[in-house]
């Protein structure tokens, strides 16, 4: 157990450098980065006063590795737009972004498993096909437009949710209902195949045998073995989802990392950018991590690997 | 290292084959839109006529028959514009697919023929590709290097991959030694033989199901960087676009985010369809 830990982790640091790097070359790609923040009207006595202040004279290396070196402390520069430390912009942002992540999912799990269960103690009924055919629009859906149209029907003809912004909880029903359509399909699928697998089982069987109440079976013989896929994918979907949450962030000029990473692609503020991607990384990074431990937790079988 | 799974693939939905064919018959029908469309709507997508702002389509009252599907915000015939929107957002997900394809199976299929150390590192690709964040990523190299077509399709393809290489290094690793393969290595046949002339055929049918489930996303991601104006560049009617453009009007005028929506919509569903479809056909989901 502790050895699977340990691997997972080391794998994890790896991968996280990598992004790292990634993301440094990424906000390089645009050239020449004191012109950028500089502006069009800027002079040439300008650009070398900023290229020096920001310390982008220095050689690519240098600069890498001193960014490399401040962000392993939680220092992540300076924003240029916002006249603050990046790091404490996002952890103003973060906790908002991570509400929305949790909002999302249990809205997710709450519509995903009931569906899952019931079109698979109902295969191939219409039950099924119904939730089949549900699990395939929520797919195509653009969840921009859905966001669209219930701010229009939520917000505007029934005028019961606040149509953006972030001041109360009742700002975060909407995004969370679009953000918990990004996941339902994936999760409602993998409820029902898992539980197909376990009613079909040997156990089941035997529970069966037992005289055990059909309830009974299905929640607490049937529904465990199932959850363990469910439990944790459902990790992993919410590091997709907190990386995705992007779009609905803006959508819905709800403050959050998502959307200060928009704002800052848009002013070309590169610190923020790349500590934005960085960040959204080492959460997905966690959550594999803390799925694959929960896993072990859940199956024991998985625990000597 | 556990195997990293592509957990946004659809797992073993049947829908039948009713649901195979409305798919095909959607995608056809939008195909040839992009293809002949414009030429039977009398109007042309980017000529604006600013007396004749957000005229209503059809079905509502007010509307003018010359614009079956009224105008936009700049006097635009909606019907010209959707059309030509299909022909951006199939060829981005045609262009997307192609170049994340070839990256994904490239990388698959070596991991996966090989094992050992080639395959720890396309593991390893695929786990960091997995920690990027798309849409953000996506959104920052639009954002740095200015919106272009060509440029989304670069973008896209370099990070949608991930499932192509997941499929194709698991579908690999199970034929890699099956006779007929194995019968090949004996006959003295080159690795290159191996890899295109046993491998790739006989791998090719998950590869298109795969092929289907990206290029949807594809065209998703396209929609939602153009809705946030780091996509396609206007006039270009991307359907992501004409939705960003009409949010402002949507309060008022819905159809104008309604209509490039539907379609957008009916599109994906379509083309998931299809890969649903496939996927029956060929039994793929035993591979997942």
């Amino acid at each position: 157990m502790l050895n699977l830990i340990a691997r997972r982790l080391a794998l994890g640091v790896l991968v996280a450098f990598t992004v790292m790097t990634l993301a440094f070359m990424l906000t390089r790609l645009s050239g020449d980065l004191a012109i950028s923040i500089a502006g069009p009207q800027a002079s040439q006595a300008d650009v070398e006063i900023i290229r020096k202040a920001y310390g982008l004279d220095r050689p690519l290396y240098v600069q890498f590795f001193s960014w490399v070196g401040r962000a392993m402390i939680g220092d992540f520069g300076q924003s240029y737009f916002f006249k603050d430390s990046v790091a404490n912009l996002i952890g103003r942002r973060l906790p908002i972004t991570l509400t929305l992540g949790l909002v999302g999912l249990s809205l997710a799990l709450v519509i995903s498993i009931p569906l899952g269960i019931l079109a698979a103690l109902r295969e191939n009924s219409w039950i099924d096909r119904g939730v089949t055919m549900f699990t395939m629009v929520g797919q195509a859906i653009p969840s921009f437009w859905l966001a669209l149209i219930l701010m229009i029907v939520l917000g505007l003809n029934l005028g019961i949710l606040p149509i953006s912004g972030t001041g109360t909880w009742q700002h975060f029903v909407m995004p969370g209902i679009v953000l918990a359509f990004t996941a339902i399909p994936a999760l409602t699928r993998l409820t029902r195949s898992g539980m197909i697998d376990a009613m079909a089982s040997d156990y089941i069987r035997t529970a069966r045998a037992k005289g055990l109440s059909r309830a009974r079976i299905v929640l607490k013989h049937a529904l465990r073995n199932a959850a363990i896929p469910v439990v944790s994918i459902a990790a992993v979907q919410l590091g997709f989802m907190l990386g995705g949450s992007i779009v609905i962030e803006t959508v819905f000029a709800l403050h959050g990392v998502g959307y200060l990473g928009w704002e800052s692609i848009a002013k070309n503020d590169f610190p923020v950018v790349q500590a934005v991607v960085l960040v959204l990384a080492a959460i997905y990074i966690g959550l594999t991590l803390l799925s694959d431990i929960l896993n072990a937790l859940l199956d024991p079988r998985l625990r000597t690997g | 290292m556990s195997e990293p799974i592509a957990i946004h693939a659809p797992l073993t939905p049947r829908v039948g084959m009713a649901g195979f064919a409305v798919g095909i018959a959607i995608v056809a029908f939008i195909v040839v839109v992009a293809l002949v469309g414009n030429t039977f709507v009398p109007h042309d997508p980017f000529t604006q006529d600013l007396g004749n702002r957000l005229k209503p389509p059809f079905w509502m009252e007010g509307t003018q028959g010359e614009h079956l599907l009224g105008t936009d915000q700049l006097g635009r015939d909606y019907l010209a514009r959707l059309a030509y929107g299909a022909r951006i957002s199939l060829l981005i997900g045609i262009m997307t697919v192609i170049t994340s394809g070839l990256i994904g199976i490239t990388l698959g299929v070596l991991g996966g023929f090989f094992g050992g150390r080639v395959d720890d590192a396309v593991l390893f690709a695929i786990t960091t590709r997995l920690s990027i964040p798309v849409v953000l990523v996506a959104l920052a190299v639009v954002g740095l290097m200015g919106s272009g077509l060509g440029l989304v399709v670069a973008t896209l393809g370099l990070l949608l991959w991930d499932r192509f290489a997941v499929v194709a290094r698991a579908t690999t690793m199970q034929i890699r030694n099956l006779d007929y393969v194995n019968a090949a290595r004996c006959a003295g046949a080159s690795t290159a033989h191996l890899l295109i002339k046993e491998i790739l055929p006989n791998i090719a049918s998950h590869l298109a199901v795969v092929a289907t489930l990206e290029m949807a996303l594809a065209i998703l991601l396209e929609a939602a960087l153009s809705f946030l104006g780091l996509g396609v560049p206007p006039p270009l009617p991307s359907w992501g676009l004409m939705i960003a453009e009409g949010k402002d009007y949507m309060f008022f005028s819905p159809w104008v985010i309604m209509v490039p929506g539907v379609a957008l919509f009916v599109l994906v569903l379509g083309i998931n369809l299809v890969g649903d479809g496939l996927r029956n056909l060929l039994g793929a989901e035993r591979l997942r």
